[in-house]
C-alpha cells in the first residue's frame, strides 16, 4: 500500500508551465530510489492557481511546493523517503507577508474559496473512473435511478434555485421542466402521427441533452478545467439531465482548441459506458442514455444556443431572432433540447446527494450556490477561483486575488468577458451574483474577471475587447454586424489621438442601439466594455479627446518618451539604439528625444540601463523638453 | 381560414391568424422598411429594420412575430428609431454610393428605406465607411455578384436553399468579412449553381444583377417556349427588341420561377443567326424557302421513302421546345403515317 500520494496537476495550464517533464523525472528518480511501493504519483486536473504553477502536493500531509522545477525532481523524491524532510524553500511564500507556507490549506487563495464544482479538481486523476467512484462519484445517478422519479429530480433542481452557468442565469429547474413538458409532448404527437423516430427503440426518444462547453471567452478556462479536472461530474449530471427530462441522447459541443478537454472527456465517457452508466441500459435500469463528443470550430458565437445546435447539426452557426420557440421545444434536429453550461451539469450531483436545501442554503436569495471566475490580469494570484454568490468583488479581489501587485493601486475589474463591463473601484462592494452584475451595468457572463491598474488605459480596453467581438460576429444582424466595427473605428480614432468630443455621444447612441437591436446575446452585450468604461470613466475619453493625452500611458498616438536630464548620463546607449535616429546629444552630452521624429517604439526605455531610469512615458504629445 | 383582429397604428385591421405582423401590414397597404424579408422565403430577421412595437410588450421584429387577436403594433415610434434608424445608416454608409452608376438604380429596396427613414446627412457624416473593396465575380455568363454592394440579407442563399433545393451559396466568414460565398469560395462559375437566376430577381440591391442588364420600357405577357412546362413570363421589350424576361407571379405553371433557359436565353429572338424562313438544300447550298415549298417537299420525300421502302422506313423525332399537345399530335401523325418510330429530345 502506497504511504504517501504525490498529487501532479496535468492541466493545460499545469502543462504549459512544465508538469509533464516534471512528472517523468519524478517518477524516474522515485523508481530511482525504490520508493515505488510506498509512494504513488497521481495525475489531477488543476488546482486553479496558475500563478503557482506547477504545483506539487505531498499527502496526507498536504504538503505544497510552488513553482517546481525538473531539477527540483531528485529533492522532491529524496524528501519522500523515511527519513525525508519537507523541501521549505519551495514553499509556497505569501506575497504580502512573505511567510512560507508549507501546507495548501493554509493558503488564502485556497481557504477563501467554496470549491463544490472544483471540489474534486486537483484530488482526483480524471482519466481514472475508480478515482471519481471513490469520492462517491455516481452516487448520485444510483439515487435518481432507484429512488427519484424524473418529476422529482426536476422540483430538486427547481427547489434548489441552481441558474444556468453559462453567463445569462436562467433558472435550471424550470428550463429542465419546459424540457420535459416539450419532450413529452412530442413523444405523444410522434405516436398518434405513427411517426417513426430515430431512437425509437429506446424507450425516451426525441428530445436531446447538449452541454455547451464551447467556451470561447478571451481568458475564461472554467469550463475547460472542470472538464480536465473531473469530467465525471459532468457526465454523470448529464445523464441525470436526460433521466429527468426524458432524453436518450447527449452531446458535448466543446471546443477543438481544447484537445486535452477533449481526450479526457472521451476517456470518461468510454469508462463510463463500459460501467454501465451509459448506455442502453443504465445500471440495469432500463432508461437508455449515452453520450458523443461533438468538437466545435472555434467561433465564439457557437456559445449561443441555437447557433450552437446549427452548429451541432452540421450548418454554420448563426443564433437565430427572436420571437422564436425556445431550445427547450424546438432545438437540436428540431426536437426538444436541453441545453446547460459544463458547470450547470456538475453542479447536478451535488444537489442530488447533498439535497436541494443544502444548495439553496449558499449564495444569496435569487442566486444560488457558487461561481466560478478565471482571475487574471494585474493580480497578484491569478488563477482560477470558486466562490459563493452574493460575496464581494473586492473580497474575491483582494482577499483571494491578493490585490494589484507592484505597489500599483487597482483602477477596474472587468467581469464577463468580452461582454461584461468594466465595474471601478467604487463598486468593488459589489456582491457577485447575477443581478446585482448586470445592474452595475456588467454580467456574470462566462465568468471572466480581468483586473486592471493605473496603468491601464480604458478606452484602449475597451477597444481590445470590442475589437474580438466584431471580429466574431456571425455577420448576419446589421447592428451587431457594422454597428460594431463602427464603435470600433471610433475608438481607434480616439486611441490615435483623432477623437473628437462628439464621438463619446456617438459611441453610447450606436451602443445602445446595437445592444436592443442585435439578434443575440453576443450583439447586445458587445458595447458593454464601451458603454460602462464611458460611464465610470468618461475622464479618461476626454482626456484622449481634448488634452491628446493618454493618462494610462499606453496609446502610442497620445504619449511621449523624454529624456530626464538629471538622470541621463550621456551613455550613447539609446542614441545608438533608436531606429529613427530622434535622440539628439552626445558624448558627455545630455540626451533629448526629437519628438517630430520620435515614433515612439519603446526602444529607448528598453535599452536605458536600470541603474540609470532616464526615459520615462509622460501622457501626451505637446511636451516641453526637459532642460 | 381564421382572421384575428389587431391594430396597426391607428387602424384595425383584420389578418389571417397565420401571417406576420409584416405580412398584415403590407396586406394593408402599411408600409414597414424591411431588407431580408421576402414573402416567398421563411423569416430570417436579420436586417433589424422591420422593428415595431407591441404596445405592453416592447420591441419585435414584425417578420417574426406572428399577429395576435386584439393586440396594437406601432410601426414608428422613439424606441423604434434607435433601432431602425441607426441599422439603416450603418447599411446605407457602409453601401456603395453611386447609385446613378448601379443597373439597380430607382428599383432598391435601400433607396426605398433611406427614402422612408428620410436619411440626414449630418447623422450619416459622424460614421465610417469601413466596408473595402471586393472583386466582382461575373464569372456567370447571366449575372454578375457584386460583393461591394452586398446587404448580408441572405435571401440569395435562402432562395437557393428553400426555391431551388441547390444550396450552391452561403454565408462564409465572419465580422464585417461576412459574405456570401460558394463552396470554398470559388467563382459562381465553378459552384453548384444552375444559372436559374432566382436569386437575381430577389436580390433587394444591385449586388446580383443580370449581365448587360438593360430596364425595359414595357412589358409583353407570354409564355415561355423553351419547353411544355408552359411557363407564365413577361418578356421585357425595348423598342422591338426583349431585354429581359421575368416569370409571372400570378402563373399557376411557375408561380413565377423561370430556369436559367426561360431567364436568360431570350437572346436567339433577335440574333442575326435565326432561321426567319426554312431552308432547302440546293446543289449542297442552303437556300431561303416558302413555308409551302418546304412542307410540298417533305410531303414529297415522305412519300417517296413510304413507297420505296414501306411505311415503317419512317421516323419522327420531335422537340422538348413544342407543348405536350403538339407532341401528342406529332405522334398522331407519325403513326397515320404507319410507322411506331417516334422519338423526343428529351429522352437522348
Amino acid at each position: 500500500m502506497p504511504v504517501k500520494t504525490v498529487l501532479l496537476g496535468q492541466g493545460t495550464c499545469c502543462i504549459s508551465a512544465g508538469a509533464k517533464q516534471i512528472s517523468a523525472a519524478l517518477r524516474e528518480e522515485i523508481a530511482r530510489l525504490d520508493l515505488a511501493g510506498t509512494v504513488q504519483v497521481k495525475h489531477t486536473g488543476c488546482r486553479g492557481f496558475s500563478q503557482i504553477d506547477p504545483v506539487v502536493i505531498i499527502e496526507p500531509e498536504g504538503l505544497l511546493y510552488s513553482e517546481v522545477k525538473v531539477d527540483d525532481a531528485p529533492e522532491i523524491a529524496r524528501s519522500l523517503l523515511p527519513q525525508g524532510q519537507p523541501i521549505e524553500r519551495l514553499f509556497y511564500r505569501d506575497p504580502v507577508t512573505d511567510r512560507a507556507i508549507p501546507h495548501h490549506r493554509d493558503i488564502t487563495f485556497y481557504n477563501n474559496q467554496q470549491r463544490t464544482v472544483l471540489k474534486n479538481c486537483g484530488y482526483i486523476d480524471p482519466e481514472e473512473i475508480d478515482d471519481y467512484l471513490a469520492v462517491g462519484g455516481y452516487q448520485a445517478l444510483r439515487k435518481v435511478l432507484s429512488e427519484m422519479t424524473p418529476e422529482q429530480v426536476i422540483d430538486a433542481v427547481k427547489r434548489s434555485g441552481l441558474r444556468g452557468l453559462g453567463g445569462a442565469g436562467f433558472p435550471a429547474g424550470r428550463k429542465w421542466e419546459a424540457c420535459r413538458r416539450a419532450s413529452r409532448e412530442s413523444r405523444v404527437e410522434s405516436r398518434e402521427s405513427g411517426r417513426e423516430t430515430p431512437d425509437s427503440r429506446l424507450q425516451t426518444p426525441d428530445s436531446y441533452v447538449v452541454c455547451n462547453a464551447d467556451e470561447g471567452d478571451p481568458g475564461a478556462f472554467q469550463d475547460r478545467s472542470v472538464l480536465e479536472g473531473d469530467p465525471h461530474s459532468v457526465v454523470e449530471g448529464m445523464i441525470i439531465a436526460g433521466y429527468a427530462v426524458g432524453a436518450t441522447k447527449g452531446y458535448v459541443y466543446v471546443r477543438a482548441e481544447y484537445p486535452l478537454a477533449v481526450k479526457r472527456l472521451g476517456i470518461a465517457i468510454a469508462e463510463a459506458r463500459e460501467r454501465g452508466f451509459l448506455g442502453e441500459n443504465v445500471l440495469g435500469n432500463g432508461f437508455g442514455f449515452d453520450i458523443e463528443i461533438f468538437q466545435g470550430a472555434g467561433a465564439f458565437v457557437c456559445g449561443e444556443s441555437t447557433a450552437l445546435t446549427l452548429s451541432l447539426e452540421g450548418a454554420r452557426g448563426m443564433p437565430k431572432p427572436l420571437p422564436r420557440p425556445r431550445t427547450t421545444e424546438v432545438g437540436l434536429w428540431g426536437r426538444p433540447t436541453l441545453l446547460n453550461n459544463v458547470k450547470t451539469f456538475a453542479n447536478i450531483r451535488w444537489i442530488i446527494n447533498k439535497g436541494a436545501e443544502w444548495f439553496a442554503s449558499q449564495g444569496t436569495e435569487k442566486s444560488k450556490g457558487t461561481a466560478i471566475f478565471s482571475l487574471t490580469g494585474k493580480i497578484t494570484n491569478c488563477g482560477l477561483i470558486e466562490v459563493p454568490m452574493g460575496i464581494t468583488l473586492r473580497e474575491i479581489i483582494f482577499d483571494i486575488g491578493g490585490g494589484v501587485p507592484g505597489g500599483r493601486t487597482f483602477k477596474a475589474v472587468q467581469t464577463g468577458g468580452p461582454s461584461g463591463g468594466v465595474l471601478p473601484e467604487g463598486l468593488l462592494g459589489t456582491p457577485i451574483d447575477f443581478d446585482s452584475l448586470t445592474a452595475a451595468g456588467s454580467m456574470m457572463g462566462s465568468g471572466g474577471m480581468v483586473v486592471v491598474d493605473e496603468d491601464t488605459c480604458m478606452v484602449d480596453l475597451a477597444r481590445y475587447f470590442l475589437d474580438f467581438t466584431q471580429k466574431e460576429s456571425c455577420g448576419q444582424c446589421s447592428l451587431c454586424r457594422l454597428g460594431s466595427v463602427q464603435m470600433l473605428e471610433i475608438l481607434n480614432a480616439i486611441t490615435e489621438g483623432n477623437g473628437r468630443i462628439e464621438d463619446i455621444d456617438l459611441l453610447i447612441e450606436l451602443g445602445e442601439s446595437v445592444k436592443i437591436g442585435s439578434i443575440c446575446g453576443l450583439g447586445q452585450s458587445a458595447p458593454n466594455p464601451v458603454l460602462s468604461t464611458i460611464r465610470y470613466f468618461r475622464e479618461e475619453y476626454e482626456s484622449h479627446i481634448l488634452e491628446k493625452k493618454c493618462p494610462a500611458r499606453v496609446c502610442k498616438g497620445l504619449i511621449s518618451y523624454i529624456i530626464v536630464s538629471d538622470k541621463c548620463k550621456a551613455c550613447m546607449i539609446c542614441l545608438r539604439k533608436c531606429p529613427v535616429e530622434a535622440i539628439k546629444g552626445g558624448k558627455n552630452e545630455v540626451h533629448v528625444i526629437d519628438q517630430d521624429n520620435c515614433t515612439r517604439c519603446g526602444v529607448c526605455l528598453s535599452v536605458c540601463p536600470e541603474r540609470f531610469g532616464a526615459v520615462e512615458i509622460i501622457p501626451g504629445r505637446e511636451v516641453k523638453i526637459h532642460g | 381560414m381564421d382572421k384575428v383582429v389587431l391594430k396597426l397604428d391607428d387602424l384595425e385591421v383584420m389578418a389571417n391568424k397565420e401571417d406576420t405582423i409584416l405580412q398584415a401590414a403590407l396586406d394593408h397597404g402599411i408600409y414597414i422598411p424591411h431588407l431580408c424579408y421576402h414573402p416567398d422565403l421563411k423569416p430570417f430577421g436579420g436586417c433589424r429594420l422591420c422593428v415595431v412595437e407591441i404596445e405592453g410588450r416592447g420591441l419585435t421584429i414584425s417578420c417574426k412575430a406572428p399577429v395576435e387577436e386584439g393586440i396594437a403594433v406601432r410601426t414608428e415610434g422613439p424606441e423604434i428609431d434607435k433601432m431602425r434608424r441607426v441599422a439603416a445608416e450603418l447599411l446605407i454608409v457602409n453601401h456603395y454610393s453611386e447609385c446613378l452608376q448601379c443597373a439597380r438604380n430607382t428599383d432598391c429596396k435601400l433607396q426605398d428605406i433611406a427614402a422612408y427613414i428620410g436619411i440626414e446627412e449630418g447623422r450619416l457624416q459622424r460614421l465610417k465607411r469601413t466596408a473595402r473593396d471586393l472583386p466582382l465575380d461575373d464569372s456567370n455568363p447571366f449575372f454578375i455578384r457584386d460583393p461591394n454592394k452586398c446587404v448580408l440579407c441572405g435571401i440569395c442563399v435562402r432562395t437557393c436553399e428553400e426555391i431551388n433545393g441547390v444550396g450552391a451559396i452561403d454565408f462564409a466568414f465572419r465580422g464585417l468579412d461576412t459574405r456570401i460565398s460558394t463552396l470554398k469560395d470559388k467563382p459562381i462559375v465553378e459552384s453548384r449553381c444552375e444559372s436559374c437566376g432566382e436569386c437575381v430577381v430577389r436580390c433587394p440591391v444591385g449586388a446580383l444583377v443580370p449581365q448587360n442588364m438593360r430596364k425595359p420600357e414595357r412589358e409583353v405577357k407570354s409564355i415561355c417556349p423553351y419547353c411544355g412546362t408552359g411557363c407564365g413570363i413577361y418578356l421585357g421589350i425595348r423598342g422591338d427588341k426583349i431585354v429581359s424576361a421575368r416569370g409571372d407571379r400570378d402563373s399557376v405553371v411557375n408561380k413565377g420561377q423561370l430556369c436559367v433557359k426561360g431567364r436568360f436565353g431570350y437572346h436567339f429572338v433577335n440574333h442575326p443567326d435565326r432561321l426567319t424562313t426554312p431552308l432547302i438544300k440546293r446543289n449542297g447550298v442552303f437556300v431561303e424557302a416558302t413555308w409551302d415549298e418546304a412542307l410540298d417537299l417533305v410531303t414529297a420525300k415522305f412519300k417517296e421513302a413510304q413507297e420505296k421502302y414501306g411505311p415503317e422506313a419512317l421516323a419522327g423525332l420531335s422537340s422538348a421546345r413544342v407543348t405536350n399537345e403538339e407532341n401528342y399530335l406529332f405522334q398522331k401523325l407519325l403513326r397515320s403515317l404507319g410507322t411506331n418510330s417516334v422519338d423526343h429530345c428529351a429522352r437522348l
